[in-house]
């Protein structure tokens, strides 16, 4: 039985790198039985569209004191630490 | 199959061995050939220098050669297409991850994006591209655009 959960994915542009990880976490997500409803933003603008989200992931630097867990991972565009990023979103979801 | 890497550079703006002392001279010098290209607006060399300076690009691979992706907002864009620099000495782009963190990069990808549901193949490549050790050694050896499609195929 699969799971819903719904993610924001930041980065400079909200175009370009979050593009990339969110597709990636998107697909291997579902591997692990979770269904993500995934929304793009600027890292600058995460605060206004935080509503509903269970979790933020960035490749740039977030604001601080965000309500809603997040995490910051160069991971699913160097490929470096990718299989212990894709843990951790799967925790922070599961949690 | 997918569509090579190559086919989304522009082959005016493949630069080897550039000798430049800053990430802005790199970027500028990029930048101009895009713009001479007809890919970017006369804006776009500046929005990517600005924006690098709050939102760095640099991509730190745990090897000798690190990549930087500087790119920014689509209204300074006219099509999407991507310029490509090898540099015969690193200069030093921030971490994208963490701007206080210095990362001495070789490879340079100026990506030119306006639309990212049409762009994902082509970032998606960059990032395979990037995470190739064997890949970016093929471009820091390339001195010809041919070598650099032969890598990038």
């Amino acid at each position: 039985m699969s799971i819903n959960k719904r993610v924001l994915f930041a980065c400079g542009t909200g175009i370009a790198t979050s593009t990339v990880v969110s597709n990636a976490v998107v697909e291997a997500m579902k591997e692990r039985g979770i269904n993500i409803d995934a929304r793009q933003c600027k890292a600058t603008e995460v605060r206004s569209e935080l509503n509903g989200m269970d979790l933020i992931v960035s490749t740039t630097q977030l604001p601080a004191d965000l309500p809603v867990p997040s995490m910051v991972t160069l991971a699913f565009l160097t490929g470096m630490g990718k299989a212990e990023a894709l843990d951790k979103i799967e925790a922070a979801l599961r949690g | 199959m997918a569509e090579a890497l190559f086919n989304h550079i522009d082959p005016g703006a493949v630069v080897l061995g550039v000798e430049k002392e800053t990430s802005e001279d790199v970027i500028r010098l990029l930048a101009d050939k895009l713009k001479a290209d007809g890919y970017v607006k006369d804006s776009f060399a500046d929005a990517v220098v600005k924006r690098e300076a709050s939102m760095p690009t640099g991509l730190p691979l745990g090897r000798d050669v690190n990549v930087a992706v500087p790119h920014t907002d689509p209204e300074h864009v006219i099509k999407p297409g991507i310029a490509l620099a090898t540099l015969k000495k690193p200069v030093t782009f921030a971490n994208m991850e963490d701007p206080d963190e210095a990362v001495p990069v070789g490879v340079v990808f100026l990506m030119a994006l306006n639309d990212k549901d049409r762009q994902i193949e082509m970032l998606q490549k960059i990032m395979e591209t990037i995470q190739s050790e064997e890949a970016i050694a093929g471009l820091m050896r390339a001195v010809s655009v041919d070598e650099v499609a032969a890598v990038l195929k």
